[in-house]
């Protein structure tokens, strides 16, 4: 009975895919953290959601492990830390992590090879702080989401204070095909991590917190339920494998059976989610004082040699973890940094790693999705594998035929990139290209709408202005020739009267 | 560093069901069904299919070297096969070979084609060939081969069967007869009843396929098995199929129950290898269904709904072919009517209200 009411209910699950997995070639081996230190680091000022911070520092400046390189500006920013310790050589404009590899802000750092640490405060016990201390500390340590979103911690930890977050999930999920670095660190340090959570639900007020980890995991689920088993208010789950169910939105229903409203904040609903690996720096933070400088990577996908989950400092180039993880540049179809569902082509290896970076994937030719792109068929199973509920194929006939209105109108801002439809689509029709140029071009066409109005309002300002001279002018000429009128009476009664 | 490297959205990996692999299982799912076909009908029914799949493949490549691009990995696609295929399967087995071309030529040209090709067309192009053949040739498209096995005595050899394709059938009393389903409808304008029509009628032979019908389509039990084989495969969707069938099922029971004279069983509704045909392969077209499960609900239950109407009240014994293309009409309303709903928004397109605590 009680089945057929669940079986009533709407599916919490709704679309995504199970995509062929990848993961044992890296999910298998410890973490590796004797990655060789780097000469040079490459550190982005902006590696977060929100304003790119400030830098505080000289070329030329000597810097310990962990001292502030840039402050945060703004209510949505983070700061940027030195990787480790030497001399800032450069700030300057240097190609992003991005598949257009654009030159953005960066701090140049050459390692001294010490790797000595700037000294760190002593802390007690860290429950004994109060809330806002917590997201203080945690906004200064620079943490912003590891899951790959990279929005600042601190800003969701306030937020969660303000509304009265019932539940914070703690997402485990990792569902992106190759990726296996959550996986790693949920074994290996489950114990921190469990800290990490209760320090997040003391920052946010919090009394409940929900960890799911996808059932093809089990060994991180054992780990994290072990460590949680003393603290009652941690509850480790399993949830299916099935992609994207690390999608914030698609996680919050499945576990809550909430519903975040389009426009709306999860926290507008009484959660708040956060990634394992935030958890875990969070707890460096906290605990040891530590800000985010370092993060760890998956290295996989068919030109790597030996495949790995290595630690590296932020700002290392591509190019060396390639060579640490002796990744066959002649097989190398494609560079992917995250995940091959939803990650970024990258052109070359000659750019950073960076807070968002979960990974780093070499893949040969074999690997990739076909590029030869056959007429839609019309089998829906784009609409079928959608987890917000679009129909691809209707918005990407109208983008074809350029109405791009018609695209927003039927969904075309309700599409979180996941990839699903370009994966499933037997015609390799690029869905997720289509959406992202549309996405630009209407930005565009908004922005030069913008820019239009702004101009047509300027000039009708000016217009408005010059009439508004012209009439006082006018005024002031009429009130002069009244004047004048005026003189030459009253000169004329005078005389008259005389 | 990679050579013409292009910015790449993802997703950068895929599943491995391409467009022609989904055509040649379809192909595959029917191939059972029709060899059993070919076997029952003999050399005739071998002619006429080789000869319909082949015009259909030489239609599509006409048609595309007049858009002026190659043919070749237009037709390795095998959509052309599979359509030229489900055309060959409906027809009469033993009809001339200028009925096969005529259907291949319209189910591609006019079905598919002229609309732009894969993708575009609004009706199941083979459904059309079959309707359009079936107004415009009535006699050829009505007259039913006995069954006569390949390599049976009384069945016509390889000379023989060559001539009947050729040029038609001399003796036609001594070859043909009906349908079960043209049968009843005769014998229903002769005042008889279900009863005494049915006396000869036999429904293990029917299930096998042991009887008088179109070319690839007389076995229920092999049609049924590659449609069930489809949906497993994931190649098609068990909505279309299963509110097909049921629709059909609950019209006939309950005439039946009412009237068991005059309205056919469900039995006799379902053991037929023609709806069972439609059901999985025609109905369940990619291209003229509706693209959400609910949509497929209702165009499924549309076109059990229309063939149970057309068989039982209509003037033709067979109304699958109708059924299907009025259906595939509506199909652009149902899928404009029948949406998904989108994440954190209402069925009407609003953001959903924030739950009070």
């Amino acid at each position: 009975m009680l089945n057929l009411l669940d079986w009533l209910k709407p599916p919490r699950i709704r679309g995504g895919v199970h995509a062929e997995e990848r993961k044992a070639s890296t999910a298998t081996q410890a973490i590796v953290t004797d990655f060789p230190l780097p000469k040079k680091l490459y550190i982005p000022l902006q590696q977060h959601v929100g304003k790119p911070a400030e830098p505080l520092i000289r070329v030329g400046e000597t810097v310990l492990k962990g001292q502030l390189l840039a402050y945060s500006q703004g209510m949505i920013s983070a700061p940027v830390h030195a990787p480790s310790s030497g001399v800032i050589v450069d700030v300057n404009d240097y190609p992003a992590p991005h598949p257009s590899a654009l030159p953005i802000r960066m701090i140049v750092l050459e390692t001294d090879g010490k790797d000595e640490w700037v000294k760190t405060p002593e802390i007690g016990d860290p429950f004994q702080l109060s809330p806002e201390d917590i997201s203080l500390r945690v906004g200064a340590a620079g943490i912003v989401g590891l899951g790959g979103a990279t929005f600042p911690t601190a800003v969701k930890l306030n937020m969660g204070r303000e509304n009265h977050i019932d539940t914070l999930i703690i997402n485990g999920a990792e569902c992106e095909p190759y990726l296996s670095c959550d996986d790693r660190q949920m074994q290996e340090r489950s114990e921190q991590i469990i800290d990490g959570v209760r320090l997040m639900l003391h920052g946010m007020e919090t009394h409940h917190a929900l960890v799911a980890i996808e059932d093809n995991k089990p060994n991180a689920f054992y780990a994290m339920a072990a460590a949680a088993r003393h603290f009652p208010e941690i509850k480790v789950i399993q949830i299916p494998t099935r992609y994207p169910m690390g999608w914030d939105r698609q996680l919050i229903r499945y576990v809550t059976g909430r519903e975040v409203p389009v426009g709306c904040r999860s926290s507008e609903i009484g959660v708040t989610i956060h990634n394992v690996g935030t958890a875990y720096a969070t707890h460096k933070a906290i605990r040891h004082g530590q800000p985010l400088v370092s993060r760890v990577i998956t290295v996989s996908g068919g030109a790597v040699g030996k495949p790995m989950n290595v630690e590296v400092p932020l700002g290392t180039l591509i190019s060396e973890v390639f060579a640490f993880c002796e990744v066959d540049l002649t097989q190398i179809a494609r560079i992917v940094m995250g995940g091959p569902m939803m990650g970024d082509s990258l052109p070359h290896t000659g750019l950073p790693t960076v807070k968002a970076t979960s990974g780093v994937l070499a893949l040969t030719q074999s690997e990739l999705k076909s590029t030869d792109e056959q007429p839609c068929i019309r089998c829906a199973s784009c609409v079928t594998v959608c987890p917000a509920g679009l129909r691809p194929l209707d918005m990407a006939n109208n983008i074809k035929a350029n109405q791009l209105d018609t695209a927003v109108d039927i969904g075309l801002k309700d599409c979180i990139s996941c990839g699903c439809c370009s994966y499933i689509c037997p015609s390799n029709i690029p869905l997720v290209q289509y959406f992202k140029y549309a996405s630009g071009e209407v930005a565009a066409r908004q922005q030069a709408q913008h820019k239009s109005e702004q101009t047509k309002k300027l000039m009708e300002a000016r217009q408005a202005r010059l009439d508004r001279i012209a009439e006082q002018q006018r005024l002031e000429e009429e009130a002069r020739i009244a004047a004048k009128k005026e003189r030459e009476r009253l000169k004329a009664e005078q005389e008259a009267a005389v | 560093m990679i050579a013409h490297h292009k910015p790449a959205s993802g997703a950068h990996v895929g599943a491995n069901l391409s467009v022609s692999q989904i055509m040649w299982r379809v192909v595959l799912a029917l191939t059972p069904a029709t060899a059993f076909g070919l076997w029952l009908f003999g050399w005739p029914a071998i002619f006429l299919f080789i000869i319909t799949v082949t015009s259909a493949i030489l239609f599509e490549a006409f048609c595309i070297r007049l858009k002026g691009r190659p043919a070749k990995p237009v037709i390795m696609d095998g959509s052309a096969l599979l359509t030229g295929w489900l055309v060959a399967i409906t027809l009469p087995p033993w009809a001339p070979w200028w009925i096969g071309v005529v259907g291949s030529g319209i189910a591609i040209i006019l079905g598919k084609q002229v609309y732009g090709g894969l993708g575009q067309n609004l009706f199941n192009p083979a459904m059309l060939a079959r309707v359009a053949l079936l107004i415009s040739f009535p006699i050829e498209m009505t007259t039913w081969a006995n069954v006569s096995p390949l390599f049976f005595s009384d069945s016509p050899g390889f000379i023989e069967g060559l001539h009947i394709t050729l040029s038609g059938l001399q003796n036609l009393d001594a070859y043909t007869g009906a349908t079960t389903l043209g049968y009843i409808k005769t014998e229903f304008s002769q005042h008889h009843i279900l009863p005494d029509i049915l006396k000869d009628y036999s429904p293990t032979l029917n299930f096998i396929g042991w009887t008088r019908g179109s070319l690839g389509e007389t076995s229920s039990i092999l049609m049924g098995l590659g449609g069930v084989w489809l949906i497993r495969q994931n190649i098609i969707q068990w909505q279309i199929p299963v509110s097909l069938l049921g629709t059909v099922v609950l019209m006939s029971s309950v005439f039946h129950v009412l009237d068991s004279d005059h309205y056919v069983s469900p039995f006799l509704y379902l053991n037929s290898g023609a709806i069972l045909c439609v059901a999985f392969y025609i109905a369940t077209d990619y291209v003229t269904s509706p693209n959400t499960p609910t949509g497929q609900w209702v165009f499924g239950a549309g076109c059990g709904l229309l063939i149970f109407v057309i068989r039982t009240w209509g003037a033709y014994p067979e109304g699958a072919g109708f059924a299907v293309l009025l259906m595939n009409s509506a199909t652009p309303l149902i899928d404009y009517y029948i949406k998904p709903r989108i994440y954190g928004r209402d069925r009407k397109g609003k953001p959903l209200e924030i739950p009070k605590p």
